[in-house]
C-alpha cells in the first residue's frame, strides 16, 4: 500500500482575546494522527462543531493568521506546510468544500471549474460524466441548484486528476438518491486509485462507503480502524468511545452514554474521554500515545488489556 | 436590462425631485433677509423711492410668493431661466459657462480620486495592519474629518503662498487677455483645487476598497481558489479585483453629491470661477433666478450620478443582470 497523506501529532490553536486584552491560546485540535493510502477512503467521523473542518483547513494551509499549526504532515513522504502544499493544490491534491458559497459569485461556472490548470476539453468531459446539462458552464453559481453546485464542486476537484481528495461534508443538502450517487462516485474514484479523506458527521454514510474510519472526539482522533470493525457490533473496537458510539446507533442497541463532549478550551487532561469512561483509572491521566492494536490504531491506556 | 417601466418611474422621480428642490430653494431664498433690489442698485444709490418701486413692480417683487414661484416655473417651461441679477446676463448662459469650468475640475478630481484611491485601498487591504496600511488609514480618516475649506486654505498657504509653486487663485493668469490664455495656463491653475478635491474625496474610496479587500480575501471562494492551485496574483486578478470593482465603481458614481458639495467650498477658497463661487455670489445678493437655476442643475447632476450607479450595477453584476432576465 502506497501511503499518500500522513498526519502525525497535529496541533492547531488560535490566539484569542478574552475580556479585552487578555490573550490566550485556544487549542482546537491536538495529538491528531491519521494516514490515507492510495485507493482508500478514510472517513473522519465526529459530531458537528467538534473541529473536523479545521483539520481539513489545517492540512490545506487555509487557516487564518491567528492560527498556529504544529505537528508533522507529509504527502507522499514529503513534508508539507502552508506554503509548500501550494504546488500540489489543484493538481495532486484537491479539496471539495462544505458549501457552495465557495464558488465565486461573479464568475461563470465553466471558468471556475477549469480554473488555472484545467482545459476546456476536460471540463466538457467531466460535465457529461456528471450529468451537468449543456450550457451549465455559461451559468453563474446563483443560477445553479444545490445538487448541480455539488456536482460542479466535484468536477472542479477532478479537473487535475488528483491523487488525494479531501472532501468536507460533501452530502448535506442532497436528497438520499443524490447522496448515494455522490458516494458511488467517491467509491469509483477510490477504486481507480485515488485516496479520499472524507470528513462527515454522518456515521451511516461513513459505514456505507469508507474503508477505514477515524473516530474524531473533542479535537483528536481516538481510534482509526477498518470499517468492518464498526459494523453490527462493537466487540472488535478498541476504544470505549467508539464502542459506545456504535452501541448508540438506532440499528444497534440504541443506548446512549452519560455526559457530553468537552469543548475546546475546557478539555480534561490525559485521555479526552476519561471523564465519561467506565474504565477510567490512574493510567488515563498521563499522555497516552497512539498504539497499534489488532490491526487498528487507538489512543487508550486500556486498549491492550483486551 | 433597463426596462421601459423603470425608465418611466425614474423620470417621474426626477420630475418630483426637481420640483421639490426648486420649491424648497425658492422658499429658503425668499425668506433670507437680503433685499435683491438693494443689492442690485447698491446701498448708496440715489435712486428715488418711486423709481425703486417701479423696478420692484417690473421684477414682480411685490407679487405674492406663490405667484412669483409659478411665474418662474412658467418661464422655465418656455426655456427661459430668467436673468441673473448678479451677473446681469441670462441664467442659462451663466450656468453653462460656470458649470463647464466646474465640470472639468470635478471630473479630474473624480477620476483621480477613484483610480488612485482604488489602488491605495487594494494595497492597504493586501498589507492589512502593516505600517503602510496604518499610516494611510490614519491620514485619510483625518482628511475625511477635516473641513474641505480648511484643508483648501492649508494647501493654498503651503503650495501657493509659502512655496509659491502654484497660483493662489482664479482659473487663468490675471491681466492676460482671454484669447492669449493657453491650455497649460488653465491646467496650472487647476492643480491646487483639483488636488484638494481629490484627497478630500479619496478617503471614502480607500477605506471602502480596503475593507472590501480584507473581507473578500477571507471569503470562502478565495480560500477555495487557493486550494485550486491559484497563486496569490491569480486570485487577486481573477476574484478579488472583480468582486471589489463592482461596488467600488458604483460607490464612486453615487459620490457625486459629496463631490459637488466639496467643490463649492474648494472653489471659494481658490476663487475658481466655477459654479461654487457663482452660488456664493448669487446667495449674497439674493439672486433668486440664478440660485434656482443652480439648484436645478446640481440636483440633476447628483441624480444622474445615482442613476448611472444604478444602471452600472445592473450591467456589471451578473446576479442582477441575469436575475432580471430570468424573472
Amino acid at each position: 500500500m502506497e501511503e499518500l497523506l500522513k498526519v502525525k501529532d497535529l496541533l492547531v490553536s488560535f490566539s484569542m482575546y478574552k475580556k479585552g486584552f487578555h490573550k490566550y491560546e485556544l487549542e482546537v485540535i491536538h495529538q491528531l494522527s491519521l494516514d490515507i493510502n492510495k485507493g482508500e477512503i478514510v472517513a473522519v467521523v465526529g459530531s458537528s462543531g467538534s473541529g473536523k473542518s479545521i483539520l481539513a483547513e489545517a492540512v490545506l494551509g487555509l487557516l487564518p493568521k491567528n492560527a498556529t499549526v504544529t505537528g508533522e504532515v507529509t504527502y507522499k513522504g514529503n513534508d508539507i506546510d502552508e506554503k509548500s502544499i501550494r504546488k500540489y493544490l489543484g493538481k495532486d491534491i484537491a479539496y471539495i468544500p462544505q458549501s457552495v458559497d465557495h464558488l465565486d459569485p461573479v464568475m461563470k461556472v465553466g471558468d471556475q471549474v477549469i480554473g488555472v490548470n484545467g482545459t476546456k476539453e476536460r471540463q466538457e468531459e467531466l460535465f457529461e460524466q456528471y450529468n451537468l446539462p449543456k450550457g451549465t458552464e455559461e451559468k453563474y453559481p446563483f443560477q445553479c441548484s444545490g445538487g448541480m453546485s455539488r456536482r460542479i464542486l466535484v468536477t472542479s476537484a477532478l479537473m487535475g486528476r488528483p491523487d488525494l481528495i479531501i472532501a468536507d461534508e460533501p452530502t448535506p443538502g442532497l436528497d438520499l438518491k443524490m447522496a448515494l450517487e455522490a458516494l458511488k462516485d467517491f467509491r469509483e474514484l477510490a477504486d481507480n486509485g485515488t485516496g479520499i479523506l472524507l470528513i462527515t458527521h454522518d456515521i451511516d454514510l461513513a459505514l456505507g462507503v469508507a474503508d477505514r474510519i477515524a473516530v474524531f472526539y473533542a479535537g483528536s482522533v481516538l481510534e482509526l480502524a477498518p470499517v468492518e470493525d464498526f459494523v453490527h457490533n462493537s466487540d472488535k473496537l478498541r476504544h470505549p468511545y467508539s464502542q459506545s458510539l456504535i452501541k448508540a446507533l438506532p440499528q444497534n442497541d440504541f443506548t446512549p452514554i452519560r455526559g457530553t463532549q468537552p469543548y475546546a478550551g475546557d478539555l480534561p487532561s490525559g485521555c479526552l474521554f476519561s471523564p465519561r469512561c467506565w474504565l477510567r483509572d490512574d493510567k488515563c491521566a498521563g499522555n497516552i500515545p497512539m498504539t497499534e492494536v489488532r490491526g487498528g490504531k487507538v489512543r487508550c491506556a486500556h486498549a491492550a488489556d483486551g | 436590462m433597463f426596462k421601459t417601466k423603470s425608465l418611466v418611474s425614474e423620470i417621474i422621480r426626477l420630475v418630483i425631485l426637481l420640483f421639490s428642490v426648486s420649491l424648497l430653494a425658492f422658499i429658503l431664498i425668499t425668506s433670507a433677509p437680503i433685499d435683491p433690489l438693494t443689492t442690485y442698485v447698491g446701498t448708496e444709490s440715489t435712486l428715488s423711492p418711486e423709481a425703486r418701486q417701479e423696478i420692484a413692480q417690473y421684477w414682480g417683487l411685490n407679487d405674492p410668493l406663490p405667484q412669483r414661484f409659478f411665474t418662474w416655473l412658467g418661464h422655465l417651461f418656455q426655456g427661459d431661466m430668467g436673468t441673473s441679477i448678479t451677473y446681469k446676463r441670462p441664467v442659462a448662459d451663466v450656468i453653462f459657462e460656470r458649470f463647464s469650468m466646474s465640470f472639468v475640475l470635478m471630473m479630474v478630481s473624480w477620476a483621480l480620486s477613484g483610480i488612485i484611491g482604488f489602488f491605495l485601498g487594494m494595497a492597504c487591504g493586501k498589507h492589512e495592519n502593516s505600517v503602510f496600511d496604518r499610516i494611510i488609514k490614519t491620514i485619510f480618516l483625518g482628511l475625511k474629518s477635516a473641513p474641505t475649506f480648511w484643508l483648501g486654505l492649508i494647501i493654498l498657504t503651503v503650495f501657493g503662498v509659502l512655496l509659491g509653486w502654484f497660483p493662489i487663485g482664479m482659473a487663468t493668469p490675471m491681466g492676460k487677455v482671454s484669447s492669449d490664455v493657453t491650455f497649460a495656463d488653465r491646467l496650472y491653475h487647476m492643480v491646487l483645487p483639483a488636488f484638494t478635491l481629490t484627497i478630500v474625496s479619496m478617503g471614502d474610496v480607500i477605506l471602502y476598497t480596503r475593507q472590501k479587500y480584507v473581507e473578500i480575501n477571507r471569503s470562502d471562494y478565495v480560500l477555495y481558489a487557493k486550494t485550486r492551485g491559484e497563486t496569490d496574483r491569480q486570485i487577486t486578478r481573477r476574484h478579488i479585483l472583480r468582486n471589489i470593482a463592482l461596488p467600488a465603481i458604483t460607490l464612486q458614481f453615487a459620490s457625486f453629491s459629496e463631490l459637488f458639495g466639496g467643490m463649492a467650498l474648494a472653489e471659494n477658497v481658490f476663487s475658481y470661477p466655477g459654479i461654487g463661487t457663482a452660488t456664493t455670489a448669487a446667495a449674497l445678493s439674493a439672486d433668486v433666478p440664478l440660485l434656482l437655476g443652480i439648484s436645478l442643475i446640481s440636483a440633476l447632476f447628483v441624480f444622474a450620478g445615482n442613476l448611472i450607479a444604478d444602471i452600472l450595477y445592473g450591467v456589471f453584476d451578473p446576479r442582477l443582470r441575469e436575475g432580471k432576465a430570468n424573472a
